[in-house]
């Protein structure tokens, strides 16, 4: 069975790391490198690392940074931030980068995405959505930062990104960062209806219990979180933290086994 | 000693790393005579079917390669894509495979799959041994691994040793005398991909 993917989103800002609230207020947690040493023993799903400030001053990818990360990655990693171009995902990519996450540059222009599809693969593609707002009539993807509009519809633009070969949709809730009081469902379910790839949902998490809300709306979603791994207590304390492989399989409503169609094989000739 | 194909794909340095806090030799292949004095060799892989081939093609490592594995039967476990080039073509592209296995890659249908399933088939599954094999010594029921790919291999029944069910049941690992590939990533499944690189170093 295929699990749901709970998954550390770790922000890069002058080499450290920072968790923000409402993508401001950038507080210092901790060194990128120490922080996926720790995530290893904890055996997490995947991890991603988002690179906050690259685009909005222009910058390249720190690649030296994101090789060290990927060399001690014991689990995926997906790397955003600052990424405009197909050779800059190859180059990601052959540092040893399971997935790129693009934004601003494949909302501009979905050709992108294409390119980058066929030189290394849809499953490599990741376009991540901030989206500002909070009902379904009035949602907007932003852009560099969350400070930038881009007029368009998060669902329209999934199934777009989807179509020009994204691998993944992560849909990032740009009110709801930081606050720790549960994810945009409702932003969750018109991007799953619109797109047949895989979604990743970001903002909000602030328990297990939010985590398990989604999951059991949504099966084997990814379900990635910032504050709620890194921040202990009500005075937001710094201390790594993520659930044990028992409380990870607790949060899935059927236990796992094999599924009725597991008789059907393929792949064999 | 173990070597790590470098023709500039898949995640080189992660397996190398684990292998090294496994205190078991291992070295990073970019010459032909570095897989000359190889004592099994690691094929990574991440990207698409094409490019995987183009690029080992260009490194100039092809000869070496295949003189190792189909002459002097020197074992190989390919990796992801790794895996799937063993084979002979894939529907990803139009580039014939390395041809070490019978097999051709497939993509992913999982239109009819009653479940919900989305492609790439992409996270943590379960992967059921089928029959007794080195590679997956101690590695029991509840062995998981992360996958990511939309392709898989489909292959003669015998040479599957593993499967996954997604959408219905595909050969997540082969295995044709010195010749193993796995669709999932090894080196980024926590204790039990380390317990699989570990079982090729030493069961294999």
């Amino acid at each position: 069975m295929l699990r749901p993917r709970i998954i550390p989103c770790l922000l890069l800002k002058n080499g450290g790391l920072v968790k923000t609230v409402r993508f401001g207020n950038p507080k210092y947690v901790g060194d990128p490198i120490n922080a996926v040493r720790i995530f290893n023993e904890k055996e997490v799903d995947e991890i991603m690392v988002v690179d906050i400030d690259a685009t909005a001053e222009k910058r390249d990818p720190d690649y030296v940074l994101i090789e060290r990360m990927a060399e001690e990655c014991r689990m995926p990693l997906c790397y955003g931030g600052g990424v405009k171009t197909s050779e800059q995902i190859q180059r990601i990519v052959e540092l040893g980068v399971e997935k790129v996450g693009l934004s601003s540059a494949a909302i501009r222009n979905p050709q992108i995405v294409r390119e980058a599809a066929e030189r290394v693969g849809s499953q490599s593609i990741v376009v991540v959505l901030d989206v500002k707002g909070s009902a379904p009539g009035a949602y907007e993807v932003m852009t560099h930062n969350g400070r930038r509009g881009t007029g368009k519809n998060p669902f329209e633009l999934a199934r777009q990104m989807a179509d020009a070969g994204a691998g993944e949709i992560v849909v990032n809730a740009i009110d709801r960062d930081g606050i720790m009081g549960g994810y945009d469902l409702a932003l969750a379910e018109g991007v799953r209806a619109a797109v047949t790839v895989p979604l990743t949902v970001l903002g909000g998490a602030g328990s297990l219990a939010d985590i398990a809300r989604l999951v059991g709306q949504f099966g084997s979603i990814g379900a990635a979180a910032g504050s709620l791994f890194v921040f202990k207590g009500v005075y937001r304390a710094v201390l790594i933290n993520y659930p044990t492989r028992a409380e990870k399989d607790a949060l899935i409503p059927s236990p796992p086994g094999r599924t009725e169609e597991a008789g059907r094989a393929k792949g064999f000739a | 000693m173990i070597a790590i194909v470098n023709y500039g794909l898949g995640n080189v340095r992660a397996i190398a790393n684990v292998y090294r806090k496994l205190n078991i030799a291992v070295g990073i292949a970019g010459e032909p005579g570095d897989i000359e004095n190889a004592g099994k060799l690691i094929l990574p892989g991440v990207g698409a079917f094409d490019f995987a081939m183009q690029r080992l093609e260009q490194s100039g490592l092809r000869p070496a390669l295949d003189e190792a594995v189909l002459h002097r039967g020197v074992a190989v476990l390919g990796i992801c894509v790794g895996m799937q080039i063993l084979g002979c073509s894939s529907e990803e592209g139009t580039s014939p495979g390395l041809r070490w296995i019978d097999a051709d890659v497939r993509k992913f249908d999982v239109s009819a799959s009653r479940h919900a399933a989305w492609v790439p088939h992409m996270g943590w599954n379960d992967v059921r041994a089928l029959k007794p094999n080195g590679l997956f010594h101690e590695l029991g029921g509840d062995s998981r691994f992360y996958f990511l790919h939309s392709y898989y291999m489909r292959c003669r029944a015998e040479h599957a040793i593993a499967v996954t069910d997604y959408g219905g049941e595909f050969a997540c690992a082969v295995n044709s005398g010195n010749i193993y590939g796995v669709q999932f990533h090894p080196e980024k499944s926590h204790q039990w991909g380390v317990q699989l690189l570990k079982n090729f170093a030493e069961r294999v």
